[in-house]
């Protein structure tokens, strides 16, 4: 059992102490680690418990970092590098303390001896940390060490004592009696209380260097920008209610279907996959050459096998790539039907355009594809042709929304598939290059020159150069050897 | 007048209790179709072998913690924003940094790469969103052309252009998320819902719709119909703050991370959580996810400082990668998924591969 602490250490009276402690809610890592400490301190099944001798003093209830580290590797079959880092956590968060100066903010895995941090001093029972207990324990530090304070807390101490001069009397006496009360312990519970203390204090108030663990961000309690909570009215609730019944009323795929999709799907792209398959010549992160993205830049003449296949994975990855787009574009002039993509396109332009270009974009596009007579008259169906017209009196960015999804439609399930089956495609991915891998270079020492590329964000006339494309394989820097 | 005053609550406690029940419905609902288990239909699939991923990039220069970043279409350049107030444009493959912006406020817990590569967006504590010209004209201050587009009542969290440079969807800590015109800071639709400050969003990969996922404090994630700025969906199965959500590359689903220590996958056509990814050991929030290309990847980081890489599919984890020194609070792929990159309070950015 650990030392219990006194019953109140801290002056609980004298002001804006210790109060409902941390919104649990708000940082549920600390009750996961105390569940972690907690059952690292059962008896049974718990880390092994030693005693700590200093001089005549004996404290019980001691872990060693490497029983701790093993306690971990078993509990959650972690390798060590996990377990410790885990260890690590544990001490920065103040659950666990070294008890022999210097307290460094690791996991030493030599003799050192660690005890766990009584309950009472848990950040999620005592947090924040109130200005006025921090005045008192560094008043306390101060008595005992007369007057050497360390840099970060002569100044903390000094800074406090012109803030909260007025009560200044308050917290020298608090500190004294403190100390007082303290003398009347044993030694060993004494030892044990400062460490108790001391910890708290370093998580609370980090020396400068040390990151707080406690800082969250704006929006999560820091104080920075309060956590909204929504006002949940009438109208709230009401739209709760109206999306639930909508969801109700919602066609649903069975799981295994929907589930089976997934592996289609990532088996089917797994080749194309950098991460996964790896990429040729090589990944440009990995061997410093870029030459994999020269060979597949947006609008390279010659695209590869992969890239090409990838066309057929589906009409939208199709038409996301700007070469396969092209070519699909070509294949429809054959089949005259060029006008149904350059109408989507136009469509695309409309949606994701400027606001203040939807009136000059609208009227082009009906004087382009929609105007009986028109040059590139499409051929939508009538009803939807008649609710567009219908629409264009009063233009807005959705308009052709219909009309679009129509020609989409008609292009993907017809247009689409016959490209697949044609000549011009299969002569394409019979042409697509295969890239040989470029092998790792021998000489990894060898310190290879990155080229840099252009930024997109140049003006026209420089952007019209051709990045250069890296040297590729080993041959280049290692000639100069 | 006191009847009215008793009225207005019974019906306020009655509707409280019709939206439970309702809620109760719907989970019952959406039980009903589930079948099987994400990891009994992925027993046949081949097990991931070992996982070698070191940083290859590490990139040093903010001040203070990062808190976002975002990849450029070309594939290797990254805008990054940090505590001080500072955004930074990095060629990541060279390391160089390429353009630096000092906003006016602390914490810009946002930022974005405009589609073109020839802007960037950014806000936090300021509560908008502001969009910046990039410029390599040594004359022009980049500051000089900035322009002021969203403006919510509390922290900009998230923002993300659309499909082009002319649209920003924002999030907020007032509750909201928000569709803004870049040229002329006009509203276009506002999407009211979370019950708390929504932390993230992410676009959807679709081919026809328009919608969105957010999450929140409120631990719902919601996803949103852009044109009518209608819920269309929601889900509440997270035990605290969902921190980060994304879209699986198909489309059909999502993850989120969670303060909760968890990542979830909901299925969108199921409508409903399908796979939990979880271990005893792991304590800390997880801060920010993202998917591989194929989607069999899932990385997450956590705010115990590691990065945990998921196999989606089994549900194992398959990897556990250490180096930063403090939270994990931003993580993106790579738009070709060669690498992704990592931003933490340690006041770095890296990237693996």
């Amino acid at each position: 059992m650990p030392i219990p602490p006194r019953a109140s250490p801290l002056a609980m009276a004298a002001g804006p102490a210790s109060h409902g402690g941390c919104p649990r809610a708000q940082m549920p890592h600390l009750s996961k680690m105390e569940r972690v400490v907690v059952s690292m301190q059962d008896p049974d099944q718990g880390v092994k418990m030693r005693s700590q001798r200093l001089l005549i003093t004996v404290i019980p209830h001691a872990v060693t970092g490497s029983d701790v580290v093993e306690w971990l590797i078993q509990k959650y079959c972690i390798s060590e590098e996990e377990a410790l880092h885990l260890g690590v956590l544990l001490v920065r968060h103040g659950y666990l303390y070294a008890l022999r100066e210097p307290r460094s903010p690791g996991l030493q895995l030599d003799e050192t001896l660690y005890r766990f941090q009584t309950p009472y001093f848990w950040t999620s029972t005592l947090w924040p940390a109130a200005e006025l207990d921090y005045a008192i324990y560094l008043a306390k530090k101060n008595i005992r060490k007369q007057g050497a304070l360390v840099d970060h807390e002569k100044e903390h101490y000094d800074q406090l004592h012109r803030k909260i001069n007025h009560t200044w009397d308050l917290v020298v006496m608090q500190a004294r009696e403190q100390l007082r009360a303290a003398k009347q312990r044993r030694k060993g519970d004494r030892l044990v209380i400062a460490c108790q203390e001391q910890t708290y204090w370093l998580v609370n108030r980090p020396p400068p260097g040390v990151p707080s663990v406690l800082e969250q961000g704006p929006g999560r309690g820091s104080g920075m920008a309060r956590r909204v909570q929504m006002t949940k009215n009438t109208d709230f609730y009401k739209q709760e209610i109206e999306c639930c019944t909508k969801a109700l009323g919602r066609i649903r795929v069975k799981s295994s279907v929907c589930l089976e999709a997934y592996l289609k799907f990532s088996s089917q792209h797994r080749p194309h996959d950098p991460i996964m398959s790896g990429c040729l010549p090589s990944n440009p992160w990995i061997t410093d050459d870029d030459t994999y993205w020269a060979m597949n830049a947006p609008n390279v003449a010659a695209p590869t096998k992969l890239r090409v296949e990838r066309w057929g994975f589906s009409f939208r990855e199709l038409l996301a790539d700007p070469v396969g787009r092209a070519n699909f574009m070509d294949f429809l002039r054959k089949e005259f039907s060029a006008e149904n993509l350059s109408f989507w396109e136009a469509c695309e332009e409309l949606r994701h355009g400027g606001q203040a270009q939807i009136p000059t974009l609208v009227d082009s596009v009906y004087q382009q594809f929609l105007a009986p007579g028109a040059a590139r008259w499409v051929n939508i169906d009538s009803q939807t042709m008649e609710r567009t017209l219908e629409g264009l009196r009063q233009p807005h960015r959705y308009v052709l929304e219909d009309a679009q999804l129509h020609i989409y439609m008609l292009m993907k399930k017809d247009s689409y598939p016959r490209f697949l089956k044609s000549d011009m495609y299969k002569g394409l991915l019979a042409e697509a290059m295969i890239l040989p891998e470029t092998k790792r270079r021998v000489f990894p020492f060898m310190w290879k020159p990155r080229h840099s590329s252009l930024s997109p964000a140049l003006p026209p006339a420089s952007a019209s150069v051709e990045p250069v494309a890296a040297a590729g394989g080993p041959g280049g820097a290692e000639g100069e050897a | 007048m006191a009847t009215d005053g008793l009225h207005e609550n019974e019906t306020l406690a009655s509707l409280k209790s019709e939206a439970e029940s309702l809620k109760g419905k719907l989970e019952e609902e959406r039980a009903k179709l589930h079948d099987v288990e994400l990891h009994q239909v992925a027993e046949r699939v081949e097990a991931l072998g070992q996982f070698v991923m070191k940083t290859r990039r590490t990139l040093k220069g903010h001040g203070n913690k990062v808190l976002c970043m975002d990849w450029c279409k070309d594939k290797r350049r990254i805008v990054s924003s940090s505590q001080d107030g500072k955004v930074i444009v990095w060629d990541s493959f060279t390391t160089n940094k390429e353009h630096a912006v000092t906003m006016p406020c602390t914490w810009v817990m946002a930022c974005a790469y405009a589609p073109s590569g020839c802007a960037i967006a950014c806000g936090g504590l300021d509560n908008k969103c502001s969009v910046y010209p990039l410029t390599f004209d040594k004359n022009e201050s980049m500051a000089a052309k900035k322009k002021s587009v969203a403006m919510h009542t509390n922290y900009l969290s998230a923002c993300s252009f659309t499909n082009s440079d002319m649209q920003i969807l924002t999030a907020s800590g007032d509750g909201t998320c928000a569709l803004w015109d870049v040229e002329s800071g006009q509203l276009l639709q506002s999407f009211h819902g979370h019950g708390a400050d929504v932390l993230c969003l992410d676009l959807a990969p679709s081919e026809t719709g328009n919608t969105f996922v957010s999450g929140g404090c409120d631990k719902k994630s919601m996803v949103w119909d852009m044109r009518s700025g209608q819920c269309v969906q929601a889900f509440e199965t997270h035990e605290s703050d969902v921190n980060s959500v994304r879209y699986y590359p198909s489309g059909d689903a999502f993850a989120s991370g969670s303060d909760d220590a968890t990542c979830r996958l909901y299925d969108l056509r199921a409508d409903r959580e399908v796979a939990i990814y979880s271990k005893e050991s792991i304590i800390f929030g997880a801060s920010s996810v993202d998917f591989s290309l194929s989607g069999r990847l899932l990385f997450a980081g956590y705010n115990d400082y590691t990065i945990n890489v998921w196999d989606v599919l089994k549900g194992a984890r398959v990897s556990i990668l250490f180096g930063h020194e403090n939270r994990v609070s931003t993580l993106r792929v790579s738009p070709d998924g060669t690498a992704f990159c990592s931003g933490s309070w340690d006041h770095t950015l890296r990237v693996w591969a």
